[in-house]
């Protein structure tokens, strides 16, 4: 190994920079490498899913039982959060809309805010976290055990049975949530609007609704489902492709919500840009 | 007994119903583990194999059942190629194949009657809900278990996950089974009662058995015939007693290490 002394010689400096180059240059091939090919097979998984899920048998059943248990259990968490963002977005912004004698316009920015944005971004986080890195850590266990092996011995069509209705209740379930979050949302927001002025429901609702247009709500229901296509299929992908060892199932669940967070961002700086160019055409 | 040199198939009846030869598999570059095994299984017998550990065995027995795939080589099951079906055909050849995993592998989020009843209910539609329990029941009788039947997987022993294991086989009638070490991790006395288990459906439902272990005990109570593999071929083959009285010196090493 070279000592620092011999580094710095004036020689040594070029050769030093060309290996650190060279292992950097190595380590972005392999990183790209790395990237690429994870796109690909998330892609033929995602192509696999859509030649799975119009043949039969259908799994209506599973599918019913994971729409119990991905949509209905995550409610609790998702009221919580939802009624926290509206109480605390009403709260914090008040002060400022006050300051340019716009408190009457709160109610329709609050309800604006929660539902183009907040709701649906921090509702498919919670998801993220919850239900794609729960799909990744029960797919990657039941891999490591052989379950799923034992599901194909079976004659069983693992993917069709795991994933497909794994994929079909987050798409459905997540926009579900999102709506229940924007409700509950615009609810804490009014609780919040109560805490300094003594506004009816009945006028705050009619204000919200007279500030809401078509264009504010059905893209951002629409771009729902695509967050809970990818939830699913992020959770899926990581789970069902775990490698043989206790450890992957750990990996699965942790990379599953990295990928899926940031398939959110993507999806959602997306829709936003195709909502402005739809409102500008 | 015959050695790899005289691995021939001399059976004439009954018939062969697997049919193994010429099969390779390797992990990535440089690391072939079996290197054109031959090997045919009459029907009715119960085919011991045995080996060193990472000598390919449970991945060879995954071939049969197109869990794993073959680099080269033919898999005749019932005298069709394996590697050569379509998914259908394959699941078609899988519903009268059972196979044991090593750890079980049951259904975690099921109760043993979910885990009996899941692949009843998927493949034999015409069974109402009073015949698929009663099939349920009478499966989990053949194996001891039939007060376990609403207990969850976590709730059972190594041994008694073993039991579960085989009914969920059986239940379908496999015409093969298929076992991956299923004494490892037992105590002698389980392992016994194990080994008992197979021989006494092996004469029960005249299956005909390719067992994967490492327990002597076990293959000298179920084997009719042992292979055993060496250097990725099968190096001997014979019955226990044949082998037990080799004069190969890593056969006997072999068993006395067991031993």
């Amino acid at each position: 190994m070279l000592s620092l002394e011999t580094i710095f010689q004036e020689d040594n400096i070029h050769l030093f920079l060309q290996i650190l180059f060279n292992q950097k240059h190595e380590a972005l091939t392999t990183y790209l490498k790395d990237v690429f090919s994870n796109t690909s097979n998330v892609s033929i998984f995602a192509l696999r899913f859509w030649k799975e899920v119009f043949k039969p048998p259908f799994e209506i059943k599973e599918f019913i039982r994971q729409c119990y248990l991905l949509g209905y259990k995550a409610l609790p968490l998702v009221a919580i959060t939802g009624f926290i963002m509206g109480l605390v977005l009403t709260i914090q912004s008040r002060p400022t809309m006050a300051k340019f004698g716009a408190e009457a316009w709160l109610p329709g920015m609050v309800a604006l805010s929660m539902i183009k944005e907040v709701a649906p971004i921090i509702t498919a986080l919670i998801c993220a976290g919850k239900i794609s890195s729960g799909i990744g850590a029960e797919l990657g266990s039941m891999k490591v055990t052989e379950q799923i092996d034992a599901m194909e011995v079976s004659a069983i069509n693992p993917f069709k049975y795991l994933v497909v209705t794994r994929i079909l209740a987050t798409t459905l379930m997540v926009p579900i949530l999102v709506v229940f979050a924007d409700c509950i949302g615009i609810i804490g927001g009014f609780m919040g609007m109560n805490i300094h002025t003594d506004v009816t429901l009945f006028r705050y609702l009619h204000k919200i609704l007279e500030s809401l247009n078509f264009i504010d709500i059905v893209p951002a229901t629409i771009k729902t489902f695509f967050f809970g296509f990818f939830i699913g299929m992020i959770g899926c992908y990581k789970g069902f492709t775990a490698s043989n060892g206790t450890e992957s199932v750990g990996r699965a669940a942790n990379s599953a919500v990295v990928a899926a967070s940031l398939a959110i961002f993507i999806i959602d700086m997306i829709a936003v840009q195709l909502t402005d160019l739809y409102a500008n055409i | 007994m015959k050695t790899k040199e005289s691995n021939t198939n001399n059976a004439v009846s009954p018939p062969n119903i697997i049919n193994v030869s010429g099969l390779y598999i390797s992990f990535g570059e440089n690391n072939e583990v079996l290197k054109g095994i031959n090997f045919q299984v009459k029907k009715g017998e119960n085919l011991v194999v045995l080996g060193k550990s990472g000598s390919g065995k449970s991945v060879m027995i995954k071939c049969l059942v197109g869990l794993d795939k073959a680099d080269k080589g033919e898999l005749f099951v019932w005298g069709k190629d394996i590697t050569k079906l379509t998914y259908e055909q394959l699941n078609a050849i899988r519903l009268r194949i059972g196979f044991l995993f090593q750890n079980a592998a049951l259904y975690d989020s099921m109760s043993v009657r979910e885990n009996l009843a899941f692949p009843l209910k998927r493949h034999s539609k015409n069974l109402t809900q009073i015949e698929i329990d009663k099939a349920v029941l009478n499966t989990l009788k053949d194996v001891g278990l039939e007060k376990s039947i609403d207990k969850m997987p976590s709730e059972l022993s190594g041994g008694m996950r073993k039991r579960v294991g085989l009914a969920r086989t059986l239940i379908l009638k496999p015409e093969i089974i298929l076992y991956d070490e299923p004494t490892t991790g037992l105590d002698p006395i389980t392992s016994k009662e194990i080994s008992e288990l197979i021989l006494s459906i092996q004469k029960k439902n005249k299956t005909t058995s390719v067992i994967i272990t490492h327990d002597l005990a076990c293959a000298k109570l179920t084997a009719d015939r042992i292979i055993i593999l060496r250097d990725g071929v099968v190096f001997m083959e014979g019955s226990y007693d044949e082998l037990e009285q080799s004069k190969n010196e890593w056969v006997n090493s072999f068993f006395g290490i067991i031993n």
